[in-house]
């Protein structure tokens, strides 16, 4: 990145025995949303710890708009943070809470007046100025925790699981909320939450952690279309993992069996050697039922299970002892539970990723 | 099931009436118009409410019980909150368990071993025979309280509150105003009762370190048992009672205020 507003350089972080992250570079730009996505404990709260400066690095070293700011205190780094469990202050109102920040700066009554109820406006809570946080529901709350993070007009927003408590249908609702916020006051947001889902909707770029490293960061559509590892392919979406052995490869195409004996051909990664053993990623939805000709790849296999989801079916279904999840539309001629059918993907739709 | 709630009703008042009978006992008795502490009653009049009120020595201890009460709760309230800050959700090393349980010592170590203590050492600085050296020695005793009730208090209270405030622009001393010392009210508020009512009826320590001139309520009733059995001792009980109910209806106010806020 040309030039970023905020650097970690070889930031690393240990509780005694356990270090939660290690060695982490990450640059994000301004004006960026990104997702630090992971399992739990995979180190990614840390890090937004350590960005807020709850927490120090043992380690390395934290800059945003070109100051080091590792060693400052949490009220002097200007970051808006909001919690997932909302962290409103149960002793203030509604308008008390948002006012905090703006109080804190010092500001003329009549001002902080004026702004908070534009703020609340701007959250749709004008009429719930004068309530206690006890009185709202979650998505009230949240959306109360989000005014008081932006009313200061933070340079960067760290945001903690901020949708984990709530409903589906309302962290849908507010996921959109915070995309257009994002946009119109051209936000910087650092995102952390484990659901895959919501950072590929809401991201412009996601790092996915595993044990306090960044396993892989890109465009959602990037890390989605082509994960590095296998524990990127898994996490994010669904996937199917084929291992096989690599026997020829030919002008960008390898020909690989599957340990079955049955022969697909894939777009050859630059990595790939013959006779070496291969891991690949093939996305549910990318096959097809039936056969399909010229460059495809077409596999026989048993279909074991037929779930109906609504809006698609998910075919189960085992070739040679691989299992193997398909996700089709409902167009499909009635399949039933035993039958035989061919699958057909393109080569282009395997992706070799490390184990 | 009848029979259980039977049993538990049986229980349940027997213990009561171990718990109030020596309170039902005493309470008529300030209201006798005779001069013996004893029933039967002949007759009822206020006039040992009237002694009490007016007498000097009981006069001088009710005001003494009062400056030594507040005194005490002054103190004790301010350095309690300040050791439950202290001793405040950290990993408890050694030292600062340790810490923790000497805060909390004065509750189980006897009396009277306290106030040989105190007596030598206060006579050693002069603090004998003053209020100072009493609103001390109650100050010892009332500690442990605040710092059980501020410390669940702040327990209780999520530290990602002060995060918040501190992510929002709040300096550390900031945060400590505007948002842990009033989410630790209800038990600042407890712990200040428990102070007072200790110090209120304090008197082993009371009886080692005060002089004639500190006469408590507490300690004036106990001389007076010994010495000329009065009704006014009724009357003084009587006082007393009244004084712990409000107690426990600020108490139970204070809690009150704690679940409508957490």
């Amino acid at each position: 990145m040309s030039n970023p507003f905020i650097r970690l350089e070889e930031v690393s972080k240990s509780f005694g025995l356990l270090t939660v992250v290690e060695g982490l570079n990450l640059e994000i730009g301004k004006g960026e949303f990104i997702s630090l996505l992971g399992p739990s404990g995979s180190g990614k709260t840390t890090i937004l710890m350590m960005l807020a400066g709850f927490e120090n690095p043992t380690s390395g070293a934290i800059w945003a708009g070109g100051k080091r700011i590792d060693s400052l205190p949490p009220h002097r780094r200007n970051m808006g943070v909001v919690f997932q469990n909302y962290a409103l202050f149960p002793h203030m109102t509604v308008s008390e809470n948002v006012a905090f920040p703006l109080k804190m700066r010092g500001l003329p009554r009549a001002l902080i007046k004026e702004r908070v109820e534009k703020a609340l406006d701007m959250v749709q809570l004008g009429s719930l100025a004068e309530r206690r946080p006890s009185q709202l529901s979650g998505g009230q709350q949240q959306r109360v925790a989000l005014a008081r993070a932006l009313i200061f007009e933070p340079e960067v927003v760290l945001m903690d699981e901020p949708l984990g408590a709530l409903d589906k249908q309302l962290r849908e609702q507010m996921q959109l909320d915070i995309r257009d916020l994002h946009r119109r006051l051209e936000l910087t947001i650092v995102f952390v939450t484990h659901d895959q889902s919501e950072a590929l909707t809401m991201s412009d770029r996601i790092a996915i952690f595993n044990r306090g490293k960044i396993e892989q960061i890109g465009k959602p559509s990037d890390i989605y279309d082509h994960p590095s590892t296998q524990f990127v392919a898994e996490f994010i979406g669904e996937t199917n993992l084929v291992r096989g052995c690599v026997q020829t490869i030919e002008g960008g195409t390898a020909r690989v069996q599957l340990p079955g004996g049955q022969v697909v051909f894939v777009a050859a990664a630059t990595d790939l050697r013959p006779n070496g053993s291969v891991c690949l990623s093939i996305r549910p939805e990318r096959i097809k039922v039936g056969r399909r000709e010229a460059a495809g790849n077409n596999i026989t296999a048993a279909i074991f299970d037929v779930v109906y989801h609504g809006d698609h079916l998910r075919l189960l279904a085992r070739s040679d002892g691989q299992g193997l999840v398909v996700k089709t539309d409902r167009s499909q001629p009635t399949l039933s539970i035993g039958e035989e059918v061919q699958l057909s993907f393109l080569p282009s739709d395997c992706w070799v990723v490390r184990p | 099931m009848n029979v259980l709630r039977f049993s538990k009703l049986v229980f349940g008042s027997a213990t009561v009436f171990f718990l109030i009978a020596p309170l039902i006992a005493i309470l008529p008795l300030a209201f006798t118009d005779s001069v013996f502490l004893n029933y039967p009653i002949p007759g009822y009049s206020t006039r040992w409410f009237e002694e009490l009120f007016t007498a000097g020595v009981w006069q001088r201890s009710i005001i003494n019980s009062l400056i030594i009460g507040c005194g005490t709760t002054v103190l004790a309230t301010v350095l309690g909150t300040v050791g439950a800050l202290g001793l405040r959700d950290r990993q408890l090393s050694l030292a600062l368990a340790t810490i923790k349980t000497i805060f909390l010592l004065p509750m189980v170590v006897p009396a009277v071993v306290l106030g040989v203590g105190m007596q030598l050492m206060f006579a050693r600085y002069g603090l004998t025979n003053t209020y100072l050296g009493v609103i001390i020695a109650h100050t010892v005793v009332a500690v442990p309280f605040v710092v059980v009730n501020v410390l669940a208090v702040l327990q209780g209270i999520d530290r990602r509150l002060e995060q918040a405030a501190a992510s929002l622009g709040a300096a550390p001393v900031t945060v400590l105003k505007q948002v842990t010392l009033p989410l630790a009210l209800p038990g600042i508020v407890s712990g200040a009762v428990f102070a007072f009512a200790t110090s209120l009826d304090e008197v082993v320590l009371t009886l080692f370190v005060a002089g004639p001139n500190q006469r408590t309520l507490a300690r004036q009733m106990f001389s007076t048992i010994r010495e000329n059995i009065s009704p006014a001792i009724a009357a003084a009980a009587f006082v007393f009672i009244v004084g712990t109910v409000l107690i426990a209806v600020v108490l139970n106010f204070s809690r009150g205020t704690k679940q409508a806020n957490g």
